[in-house]
């Protein structure tokens, strides 16, 4: 193994359905083109498609066309050798060679097995032609090739019967229902779809399918198919005869491990792997997707798929060899023949203490479970109204707590529900306000073929603006793909171009000593500079490594680089800093000089008590700075902005505590701060909030009693919310440090551009509150340590107008030419 | 700001030294009354291209550089500086044929590459 922990070679990978695309891609984001020679195997003479999809294309609502992940180009153009339509049918472990049906023999340094699995076909009589060959009017729905074949047959037969009421059986007769021919869905089980539902669950969705004119036939063991050479009907072992002239069985899946056993690879249903995706018999050989089996478990769904990919990939390249794929929790969410459902984890309570919550509406075609254990949800079956799907989705992936008000899962209490539905939107509707992009913008991008959130806001650019409409966008993307989003593997890392996420970003940056942004691209991506990672990573960098930290000028936004805020016109706006928004008339009078002076066009109050003198040319901005004689007030940064305050005790005649001081105290304390997203404070000094302390990255509100209340997590601009109530402290001291905790606690492990609204959502106020105010994981003194050590290394950028960091800083036309 | 003249044998412009360009950054020259953005790129040498995005005329110059791509620093559009394509779509940039002598003088070319 060691000799190939470089990850350089000959990779083959059998099998090019989604798993094995799906490893090529991510071997390919490991920049794989330049290491491996990679051959594909595909048994079906196309490229690559998502097989997800074939009841759309076999019910007429997609055509086969747009269901193609990857066309045949896309293999040339990533130079990869694709064989498709030759059927591998030996491996020589030996030799470390693939011999295919055709006689091609290829050899490899690493094989990917990714055959899948094919259609189950219980044992029964008639499923073969006297002459022994397949029967006519029989059907398995696997392939492109069968839905060709099912859609033809339909149009001429009456009554078709599916064997199997599991989701691909409902979904192949909610294809054979838009051909005009009798659809009956025979099923061995009690209730339908029972490896996602319970009973109720069954029966409820039963009486919606038979509503929309299928025929259920539950508890049904079919022995045969009758006729002589045209199928009359099924067989039951009750005796019972059920009529029809076509069958489609669709009774699960079989994993295609054949080939692996036939070469000596331990089998058992599927080929056994370890952690790393690898078999248990031989280190140059990996398995992936719905033929391997990992903890003695098999998955017959694309995420798990995706998952196991990208843990193959980081062992084959060696980017990461710690990589382990842990298992999945199943969650799906998907749409049976019009109806909605999810379904996620267990389906009934198996501890004593679990709680189950359950709500049933049948005439409304309506389920809700939801199964919880010490506060977290372990399950759950939605059926027909999915407005709580992506929350409980997010909260069982996540395993965060539940709130106490459990019937706040299950329903929105309260306000009447306004929300119009996807379907009743008009195309027409704007979606994104900054860019101008419809909602039918939006579905004709997917009905193109982009199915991930991040391709289609690209495409668009929608929610790229302000952001605030991204949940909209992906709510669009989501219903316009059925349900069937794919997840870019990127969106996990913490900037585009380093495929790390930021967990492992900062153990490589730690471990490597790196300090520079092109040190980060040349270590850990090849090389390869990514204009839209370098901020994120200068941020990160500077956060890390404090005084240490290699300023590259070039990987600074404009106005981190000229230390204004750039306008549509090209000037800049400067606002210098006013400690807590408290001025003097000494401060006033040097504004105003500066403004007649340099005939600043407009002068204006901010909305975060600030003077704003906007329209400032580069080349003035270190002469403005020199003149005011005041420190710059960060707001173009990503950093540490204003804090707000109101008049509190001083003159206020309710004021109860001294906010003002406060105010001016922080804003000193935490001047210039970079931080993942910018950081807007304020301070109160009683609770009617006049600086609107509640709605601010962080607030402090001063409470009787010589107490301040402190909150994160507020905003009120693109995106309102009232900040959570981290804890009530005695005095500004304590106060100081817990603000410090929490910044540092914030910068270390937010998003790049993460603001503090959705950082607080996804990490969970509790979870916050142990880990800065109660330190459940012991970290509070270096936290504390490390925030330190960034207010001791601040500088005030406004002092490179007497010593520029970079030749012409403030100069953007360097030269004339003239003839 | 210094003036040039136009190295009339060569039909090239003398824009001088290279090093007047940070590492990985862009500045702008204009060349016989044309605003040109000319980018000193971290191991792809040298670009020229138009200075002004014809989306809504934002400071190419000023634009964050990864590779041979520059984003535009008002709307995020992003250009292949080598091509001068627009890589999300729409109107592209014209490019300049430039070069860097063995001296460090860049020499730009006003037909258009």
């Amino acid at each position: 193994m060691a000799e190939f922990i470089n990850g350089t070679g000959r990779l083959v990978i059998v099998g090019n359905g989604m798993a094995g695309a799906r490893v090529a891609e991510e071997v390919l984001a490991r920049a794989g083109r330049e290491r491996f020679e990679i051959t594909m195997f595909g048994e079906e003479p196309w490229g690559n498609y998502n097989r997800i999809l074939l009841s759309n294309v076999l019910n007429g609502s997609q055509d086969a066309r747009d269901i193609f992940l990857n066309p045949l180009d896309w293999y040339a153009d990533n130079q990869i050798t694709l064989h498709a339509g030759d059927r591998v049918d030996s491996i020589d472990r030996e030799a470390q060679v693939v011999r295919a049906a055709s006689g091609l023999a290829v050899p490899y340094d690493m094989l990917v097995i990714a055959t899948g699995s094919r259609a189950f076909v219980p044992r029964m009589d008639g499923l073969q032609s006297a002459e022994g060959g397949d029967r006519h009017g029989v059907f398995v729905f696997r392939t492109l090739e069968d839905c060709t074949r099912i859609a033809a047959c339909a149009t001429k037969c009456r009554q078709a019967a599916v064997i199997g009421g599991g989701l691909l059986g409902l979904e192949a007769a909610r294809g054979l229902l838009n051909h005009g021919v009798g659809v009956h869905v025979v099923h061995l089980g009690a209730h339908l779809m029972d490896a996602q539902l319970d009973a109720p669950a069954g029966a409820v969705l039963r009486s919606t399918m038979e509503r929309m004119g299928v025929h259920v036939h539950l508890e049904k063991n079919t022995t045969a198919i009758l006729g002589e050479d045209q199928v009359t009907g099924l067989q039951f072992s009750d005796g019972s005869i059920l009529p029809c002239d076509m069958v489609v069985i669709s009774a699960g899946i079989s994993p295609n491990a054949e080939l692996a056993a036939r070469c000596g690879l331990t089998v058992d249903r599927a080929i056994v792997v370890d952690d790393a995706m690898r078999s248990v018999d031989d280190p140059r050989i990996y398995a992936v997707g719905e033929c391997a089996k990992h903890r003695g478990r098999c998955y017959g769904l694309v995420a798990p798929a995706w998952e196991q990919a990208a843990v193959a990939a980081d062992q084959i390249t060696g980017r990461n060899p710690e990589a382990a794929y842990q298992g999945s929790r199943v969650a799906t969410k998907l749409k049976v023949m019009g109806v909605e459902l999810a379904s996620m984890g267990i389906r009934d309570a198996e501890h004593p203490g679990d709680e189950v919550l359950q709500y049933s509406e049948p005439k409304r075609g309506m389920y809700k479970k939801l199964v919880i254990r010490e506060g977290v949800l372990v399950g759950a079956i939605l059926l027909g109204d999915m407005s709580k799907a992506t929350a409980l989705l997010q909260a069982f992936d996540r395993s965060t707590p539940l709130p106490e008000e459990r019937a706040s899962l299950l329903f929105d209490l309260g306000a009447p529900s306004s929300e119009m539905t996807m379907l009743e939107m008009p195309d027409e509707a704007q979606v994104c306000n900054c860019n101008g992009v419809s909602k039918g913008a939006i579905r004709k991008c997917v009905m193109g073929g982009r199915r991930t959130l991040k391709g289609v806001m690209e495409a668009t650019r929608a929610g790229t603006g302000c952001g605030s409409c991204k949940g909209l966008v992906h709510e669009i993307v989501e219903w316009a793909c059925e349900g069937n989003v794919e997840e870019d593997p990127s969106v996990h890392y913490y900037v585009p171009g380093v495929p790390l996420s930021k967990k492992d970003l900062v153990r490589a940056i730690r471990e490597q000593q790196l300090k520079s942004v092109s040190a980060v691209f040349n270590a850990l991506a090849e090389g390869l500079e990514d204009a839209g990672s370098k901020m994120g990573l200068a941020s990160l960098l500077k956060t890390l490594w404090g005084e240490e930290y290699e300023d590259e000028r070039d990987a600074r936004f404009i106005n981190d680089r000229v230390h204004a805020n750039i306008q549509k016109d090209r000037t800049f706006s400067v606002i210098p800093r006013i400690y807590g928004g408290v001025t003097s008339a000494d401060q006033l009078r040097r504004i105003a000089d500066v403004a007649d002076k340099y005939q600043v066009p407009m002068v204006k109050i901010t909305g975060g008590q600030r003077i704003d003198l906007l329209g400032i040319t580069r080349e003035d901005l270190p002469k403005v700075w020199q003149d005011l004689d005041m420190p710059s007030g960060h707001a173009y940064a990503k950093s540490f902005r204003t804090c707000k305050t109101c008049v509190g005790t001083e003159f206020c005649r309710y004021g109860v505590g001294d906010s003002t001081g406060l105010g001016i105290k922080i804003e000193q304390r935490f001047q210039g701060i970079e931080s993942p997203g910018k950081l807007k404070l304020a301070t109160a000094g009683c609770p009617r909030n006049c600086s609107e302390a509640m709605v601010k990255d962080i607030g402090a509100v001063a409470v009787e009693g010589g107490r301040w209340e402190l909150y994160v997590g507020g905003a009120a601009g693109a995106h309102v919310r009232r900040g959570d109530l981290l804890c009530t402290v005695g005095s500004h001291e304590e106060a100081l440090t817990l603000i410090g905790r929490f910044m540092q606690y914030y910068r270390e492990n937010a998003k790049y551009l993460e603001r503090t609204y959705g950082f607080v959502e996804r990490i969970g106020i509790e979870a916050i509150r142990a880990i800065v105010v109660e330190d459940s994981e012991g970290i509070a003194e270096r936290l504390d340590a490390a925030i330190q050590a960034s207010v001791d290394a601040y500088v005030d950028p406004w002092l490179e107008a007497r010593e520029p960091a970079t030749v012409n800083q403030f100069h953007s036309v360097l030269q004339e030419v003239s003839a | 700001m210094t003036s040039a003249s136009v190295e009339h044998s060569a039909a090239e412009c003398d824009l001088g030294s290279v090093s007047q360009i940070p590492a990985g950054e862009g500045r702008e020259f204009r060349v016989l009354g044309r605003l040109i953005a000319v980018f000193n790129t971290r191991g792809r040498g040298v670009y020229a291209v138009d200075a002004l995005c014809p989306h809504r005329d934002g400071p190419i110059a000023d634009g964050l550089v990864g590779g041979s791509v520059v984003v535009c620093p008002f709307h995020a559009r992003k250009y292949d500086l080598a091509t001068g394509e627009a890589l999300d779509g729409g109107c592209g940039l014209r490019t300049y044929p430039i070069r860097v002598t063995a001296e460090g003088q860049m020499l730009l070319s006003l037909q258009v590459g």
